[in-house]
Order: structure tokens, then sequence, then C-alpha cells
């Protein structure tokens, strides 16, 4: 077992929502590991990949490499972004590149929060307790692309005081989708507000999800339905005791 | 600007019109529960090793199309049939035109075909006085209204039955019914005279099968049979792409096509045609065409990884799961295919620079490719073409504010301090007034609400903690 | 450049390659054919195609299949297919049931009539409740343009789905200019996903599985 971790936070919990980054610190140190924080770190390059800025892109992906090549774990509370660093970067850098090579070293290290909890930590239960109904978002990329649908579950169910109810459209996708957001926002929006009903029909007061982008995007529709629902990352839920 | 302003106003329009929304949501959900429940592994066990396969007998017959096509053509002589080739849909309405001025016919009927969809191919005929019509009940409908398909499997989705009672009350002499049974009847036998009277059948193909010189064409209703069946010529037109090597390779593609596309295990007709009727056959045409179509597909073929695209079987389950198809319904992508497959092949065929902003339009959910029975990788192609587009809006200008914009990220993102500095000053100009009027801001915040950097960034608390620890 | 020169010559030089160059070996398609026997071959067929609105009878022997089909008919006019089994069967002979149409304008015409149109049928799938009609034996206007289809399926034919099929007649095209499967009668949801059955084929569908054995042996 590995007793040190470093954490990539991302920029979306490093500048909107720390508590999230905080909260993860905090359920892997009562797992029993160190958890360190590169602070050179800054992006995954994900928002440039994803609107067609290749060389841009390339450029922060290069960088994370750089921060990050000689981790021996690398946590991150997102899916999204996970999967952006084990699965794109080959698609930025040439095969035979000193940089892919790189990225083959890495990717194997680059760890989803709630996977490194179930897989690598072996951990079920982390002590918390939460009050409440919650129902789970699959987040995009963690599910399709990281094949995380359990593992997130398993963790929910053994909170303490925490029911878990699922949602018709636990899988349709919440509607950011990054640039698209603002490129799109009716649709978007639209996408969000369907997932809210879904959402409302459980009968769930808080959603979780392991992505901070998702809960981003239905915390705003939420509000700006007026409907009285919270959203929580997945470690907020697990650091509450 | 990627669109324009009144694309934006059309989609919005769509998104805010509950009788659509309800209408598109309800059957592409009706729709995916049934493709989920046929192809779910109690039921299909093997669905899965099908995909497989079907993914690669398409790579295959790409990679080798030219052999296809040349042992496809010989198979189709054999059987007394003509192979006809076209570079667009000028020429495949050519052939037809010139056809029917020799045979003196003045009426075709014709059953679903996507591309002769993708060519306005009823346009060009109409416009030389041949009656084109067609005859599967949702493209009747349509034909009639002068509307366009909504969707690949489902035309005319987002019609009420009000909405075709009053469409046939205009066209035909009927009395007026809303009852989708006897409205079916009044088309079957106002369809029924055409059938008979018709010079020419014109059908698309679901498969083209080289070692048979045959073409496959699957169906509900029994029209594209007697579209193939009843008139004296049957002329099917389809794209290059549909080629597959030998009619067993269709144990796997009839197997994901019916589940995929309606959850059915089989389409209630499944038509294998080659050549004219034989000797001592008792019916069927007396000449048989098929015109060979590429518009665009060749320049596809030569791009190794967006080859894939032409792999689709057009079962419209990538619609049906597709969240943004969902919302923004089939009439808003330009073309004649919509939802993902219509967002990744139409600015193939057209060129990315007509309408830049179809390679955006998806959240990349993955939900399409997890759904496409011969696994095309729906996003992946998307983001290549988001790639092309700024490529292309980089020389020929457009995309001023955006390039600049990620320029400037991708030098700040490998400046940590900077970074960590820019943070803190966006945190505390996001709290001025006016912040949220600007930019994309101003975009979020029309559908919901902005949440706002925090005070602290994470960086920023760590440091504290590890210095009070 | 004529256009049939052209597209070759766009594919050739998309793929890279030369004319007259061998494919790569092509892929084999999974065929698996499961182990159904007979009997339960028939309780899966007329399962499948129950389920889709089709009604499946059981004749021990040719005379049963005579009798069915006038209690089907109930004396209602028919087109019938030049089949040896229905001849053998008598089915030309059943009241109002025309048969042996030579030429396809008296052909047409008869079944734009009549109310039922008898065949046989070529193969059934029982994985799927499909029935195969190729034009070699069986005119293809017959199990269409009537509204009600009635087919006789010898057991013997009734294969256990697309795979056994396709192992059976790898190239259906070399006997027939067209091969049809039919799986339950004609259907469209094209209005408001309400199912319509009927819309340009037949809306009932009916198939008698005869044994075989006696259909011989008589």
């Amino acid at each position: 077992m590995p007793a040190r971790v470093s954490i990539f936070v991302t920029c979306i919990v490093d500048q909107v929502f720390p508590r999230v980054g905080m909260a993860m610190a905090e359920v892997l140190e009562r797992a029993g590991y160190q958890v360190e924080f590169r602070e050179d770190q800054t992006c995954c390059g994900q928002p440039a990949f994803n609107t067609g800025y290749r060389e841009d892109a390339r450029k922060v992906a290069g960088h994370f490499i750089r921060v990050f090549r000689d981790a021996e774990f690398i946590v991150v509370p997102s899916g999204s972004c996970a999967s952006m660093i084990t699965h794109h970067f080959f698609d930025l850098f040439p095969k035979g590149s000193s940089q892919y090579e790189e990225t083959e070293y890495l990717a194997p290290r680059v760890i989803e929060f709630s996977r490194f909890l179930t897989e690598v930590a072996k951990v079920d239960d982390v002590g918390a307790r939460f009050e409440g109904i919650v129902t789970y978002h699959d987040s995009c990329h963690a599910l399709r692309e990281l094949r995380i649908k359990e593992g997130p579950r398993r963790l929910l169910r053994k909170v303490r005081g925490l029911e878990l109810r699922e949602m018709s459209a636990a899988e349709e996708c919440c509607g950011f989708g990054g640039t698209f957001s603002v490129k799109f926002p009716e649709v978007s929006g639209g996408m969000g507000r369907t997932k809210l009903d879904s959402i409302l029909a459980t009968g769930a007061s808080t959603v979780v999800s392991i992505d901070s982008s998702c809960l981003m995007q239905l915390q705003g529709v939420f509000s700006r339905a007026g409907a009285p629902l919270k959203t929580m990352h997945l470690a907020e839920v697990l650091a509450s005791r | 600007m990627l669109m324009k302003p009144e694309q934006e106003e059309q989609i919005r329009r769509t998104v805010d019109n509950p009788k659509i929304q309800l209408a598109v949501y309800s059957a592409t959900a009706r729709l995916k529960e049934k493709r989920e429940e046929a192809v779910a592994s109690e039921a299909l066990p093997e669905y899965q090793e099908l995909r497989t396969q079907a993914n690669r007998i398409k790579k295959h017959t790409l990679e080798n199309l030219d052999v296809y096509l040349e042992e496809f053509e010989a198979n189709v002589e054999a059987h007394g049939g003509k192979v006809i080739y076209a570079r667009n849909g000028a020429e495949v309405a050519d052939f037809i035109l010139g056809l029917a001025r020799e045979r003196g016919v003045r009426m075709l009927v014709k059953s679903k075909s996507m591309t002769t969809e993708e060519i306005h191919l009823n346009q060009r005929l109409e416009h030389h006085h041949l009656e084109a019509v067609e005859t599967d009940l949702g493209e009747y409908i349509i034909q009639l209204a002068h509307d366009r398909p909504y969707h690949i499997v489902a035309p005319a989705v987002h019609m009420t039955r009000q909405d075709v009672a009053d469409v046939f009350e205009k066209n035909l002499a009927d009395p007026r019914t809303e009852e989708p049974e006897k409205q079916a009847m009044i088309a079957r036998r106002n369809l029924r005279e055409k059938f008979l009277a018709a010079g020419i059948g014109i059908s698309g193909a679901n498969f083209l099968v080289a070692d048979s010189g045959a073409v496959c064409i699957v169906e509900n209703e029994g029209n594209a049979r007697l579209t193939t069946t009843a008139p004296p010529i049957h002329i099917a037109v389809a794209g290059l792409e549909k080629m597959i090597p030998r009619a067993r390779d269709l144990a796997v593609f009839l197997k994901l096509l019916g589940r995929s596309g309606t959850g059915q295990l089989l389409t209630v007709y499944t038509s294998f045609l080659s050549g004219p009727r034989r000797g001592r056959e008792a019916d069927g045409p007396g000449e048989f065409y098929v015109v060979l179509m590429d518009n665009g597909r060749t320049r596809l073929l030569a791009d190794a990884e967006k080859r894939q695209s032409l792999y689709c079987i057009r079962c419209g389950a990538c619609l049906n799961a597709c969240p943004v198809y969902r919302k923004i319904g089939g009439h808003n992508y330009p073309g004649a295919y919509s939802g993902p497959i219509g967002a990744i092949i139409t600015p193939q065929y057209e060129g990315i620079a007509k309408d830049p902003w179809l390679p955006f339009a998806s959240s990349l959910c993955g939900a399409c490719a997890e759904v496409c029975p011969v696994k095309i990788d729906i996003p992946k192609i998307l983001l290549d073409l988001r790639k092309e587009v700024v490529e292309d809006r980089a020389v020929h200008g457009g995309g001023f504010v955006e390039r600049k914009a990620f320029q400037m990220y991708g030098w700040l993102m490998r400046r940590p301090k900077l970074y960590a500095m820019a943070g803190r000053i966006a945190a505390k100009m996001a709290r001025l007034p006016g912040a949220a009027s600007i930019g994309p801001a101003a975009k979020w915040g029309s559908v919901r609400e902005v949440t706002l950097p925090a005070r602290k960034s994470f960086r920023d608390q760590w440091r504290e903690r590890e210095k009070s620890k | 450049m004529t256009p049939r020169e052209e597209i070759f010559d766009r594919v050739r030089k998309a793929l890279g390659r030369k004319p007259g160059e061998k494919p790569a070996p092509v892929p084999e398609p999974r065929i698996r054919i499961p182990e159904i026997p007979p009997e339960r071959r028939v309780a899966l067929f007329a399962g499948r195609l129950e389920a889709l609105g089709g009604k499946v009878y059981r004749a021990a022997g040719l005379a049963q299949v005579r009798e069915i089909a006038a209690g089907i008919l109930e004396g209602a006019a028919a087109v019938c297919s030049t089949d040896p089994l229905l001849e053998k069967a008598g089915i030309p002979g059943l009241t109002g049931v025309a048969g042996g149409f030579q030429d396809e304008p008296s052909l047409r015409a008869a079944c734009a009539l009549a109310p039922f149109g008898i065949t046989g049928a070529d193969y059934g799938l029982a994985e799927t409740g499909t029935i195969v009609t190729r034009s070699a034996s069986e005119a293809r206007l017959i199990s269409l343009l009537p509204p009600a289809h009635i087919a006789v399926l010898p057991l013997s034919r009734l294969l256990t789905g697309l795979d056994e099929f396709y192992t059976v007649l790898p190239k259906p095209a070399d006997a027939s200019s067209s091969t049809v499967f039919i799986t339950g009668p004609s259907r469209s949801a094209d209005i408001e996903m309400i199912l319509v059955r009927g819309v340009h084929g037949p809306r009932v569908i009916h198939v008698i599985v005869v044994d075989e054995e006696h259909a011989t042996n008589r």
C-alpha cells in the first residue's frame, strides 16, 4: 500500500470548489495516506482539447506531465479530467514521442478518486455519516470512458444515515459538456432541466457525483428553477461525519 | 459566430416548444427502451461480439472497396441487372430521368431511402415533371406536408395525429379522421393505386451484397416490397459504403439492425433482391438497376480514422440516445442526416465550413458510441472535426476572440504562479457589478445560475493548512 | 473519364490500392447454430410469431392442412401459389381458391381483389418467427397484396434461425431473384408511435406447420 499520494485537484476544484479538494484530502488521510499537493499543477488541458485547440491543449498537457512525472499515484476528484489524461493525452502526442511514452508511464497512475478508494485502497466504508436521501448522477466520462458505475454507489451505501435512490435518467448527460454549455446554452439548460425532472421524481434532497463540473451545471439549473435540491461531490459526502 | 442567429433562434424555439419536446422525448425514450431490452445480455448474449464483428467486416470492406465493387457489379450483371455509377446527386437524377423518358414513365413510387433524401431526388425529378410518390407511411405524410424527415427511422415523429389529419384533409379526398389506424388505411388505399400504376419503383438499400450482386432492404410496412415488385422497373439507389462482402455477413448485420433501430429481432420484411425476375418466376420487375453513388464518400474514404463514419447502417440508435438530438430534434440539423451521425457525416460530405457549429453541438457524453451497433467512435470524430474547424478558421478567419483566449489559456496554464494570481484577481472581478453580463458568464447565466469562483482557492487554503500543521 | 472510371480511381487513390490488387483476408462472421429439437422449434417459432400478432397452426398431415386452411378461409376468395405442396394438399380445390396463375397481369388482378393469399414457405426461422419465401417457388404478390396471408411450412424446413439459414443457403441469389424474410404482419408506428397492422402488406398472417413425414407418405 503506497503511503503517499499526490492529488491533482483540477482547475475547477482549485478555483471554484476548493472544499471538494479539501474533503478529498481529508478522506485520503483518514484512509491512511499521506497527501501531497504539487503547487505547480494547473489544468489538464481538456477545455482546449474539447474545443478543438489541440496545440494549446498539448502545451497544458505537457505541463501536467512535467509536474507529475515522478508521482507514484495521482488521485483526481473528476472522472472527466482523469479520462482526459488517461485517454486523450494519447490523441495529443504522436506515437513514439517522449511525451507519448511519458503518458504511457503516467496514465496507469492517474486514478479517479472513487476508484482509488475502491480499487487501490480497497475501502468501501470510510466511516462517514450523512443524513439524507441521495441520488447519484453518473458523469458521462467516468461512466463511458472510465467505466465507473458501481464504485461510487458502493461507497455511498456504506455511509451511515444515507439512503441511496436511483433516478431513471442516471446515465443521461447533465448538459454541461464544457464549452458546449456556453456555445449552446438553451440546449445545455434544457438537458439540465430534463435531468432535474428525473432527480425530483426520486424524492432525493441531494445529488451526488464525482465531477464538480456536472454539479456546477446541475446546481445552476436547480437554483434557477427554484428546486430545493443540493449538489455535493462524493468527497464531501465521504468527509461528512 | 459558429452559427447564424436565425439558426440559434430556431433551436431556441424547438427547445421551448412543449409539444415537440414531448413528442420527441417520449418517442425516443420508447425506442431507446426497446433497444435496451433487445440487446440485453439475457436476450442476446453475443451482442458485443456481433458489434465487434460488424465493425471488422465494415472496416475490411471499405479498406478493399474497389474489389467488392467489382465483384458486386459482375454478380448483378450475371443475374441480368445493371450497375450505374453516379458521382453525385445530379447524375443519379439524370439516369432516372433518362430511363423514365425512354420507357415513357410519368410516375414512380419510392420506398424510404435516406440516400435519395440526401440528394433531394424528389425535387430534382419533379423539376422535370416526373412524379415521385413516397410510400412509407411516415415519408408519405412528410411529402404531403412538404416537410423534411425528422428522424432516420421515424420520419414523422414530430407530428401528432391531428397534424396528420390536417395534412390528409388538405391533400386527399378522404373524410377527416384523427385515428392512426384509419389514417394508415387511407394511406394504404391511396398508395395502392400508385403502386399498381407506377412505371418505376425506386428503393434504397440497407446492404449491397458483393458475392450475390444483391440489395438487401429491411422495412416493416411492405411498401419496399411493393416498390420493388409491382412496377416493371426497379432502381435501387445506394451509397458506395453500403457494401458487405457476403450474404452470410447478414447473419451479423440483420441481428444488429432491427434490434438497434426499433428493438425488433428482425423487421417484418427483409428483402434480398438480385436482378430482374427470372425465367420461371411469376412476377417481379423486368428490369433491375443499382445506382452506386459517391457524393462525397470517397473523400471520407481517404481519411483512415474518419473513414469509420461510413460504417453506419442507419439504425437511428444514436439519435434516440443523444440528449442533444432529443432537445433540438431533427430539423435543426442541416442535411438529411440528423443526430450524432448527422453531426459527423454532414460536415464531411459538405465540408466543415458550411455548418461549422455541427461538431460542437454535442456535450461529448458518448451515449451515441455506446449504442452504435457497428462501433463508430462518434465522439472521437466530433473532436477531430472540431480541431479541423478551429484550424480552418485560423486560416480563413472567424473565431478570433476564442482563439486568442485559448492561446492565453495555453500560456497561463504553464505558469503556475501567474495562474494563481490570475485566479485571485478573477475571483474578485467576478464579484464586481455587471460581471455576470459579459461573455461566457452571460451565456451561462441565460439559463442557469452562475457559481462564482471561491474567494480563496484550493491552493491558498492548502498552503494555510500546511503552515498551521 | 466515365463516372465509373472516376469512382474507381477515387476509391483506389483514397485507399492507396492498385487495380487488381488482392484484398486482405475477410473476417468470418459469427455463425453458430443452436441445437433445438423440432418440437421445441415449433414452440419457439409459434411463440415469436404470435407475439407479433401472427397465428400458428400445427397440422399432422396434408389433409389437416386443407382442413385448417378451409377453416381460416370460411369460403372467402383466395389466390394460391403454384407450390406443389399446396397442390398435394388440395388447396386449389377449396371453394373460392384460384391458383395456377402463369401470367403476371391475371395474377396481379386476382391478388388485388382476393382477401387471402396462400403460399408455401421455403423455410421458417424459429428464433425470430420468420418465414422465408423465394420467388423461384412463390409469386411475390400473393404474400403481399391480399390483406391476409396463409403460408404452409413443412416442419423439416423450420430452421433454428439466421445462422442456420445462411449455412443451408449461403448464396440465396443463385436460384432466385428474390428471397424475402417475413416476420409477422405488416406494421407501422409512424403516427405517434401507435402500432398499426396491415399498412401495405397483409394485416394477418397464418402459418400452418405441417409434419412432412405425413406429407410425403400421403
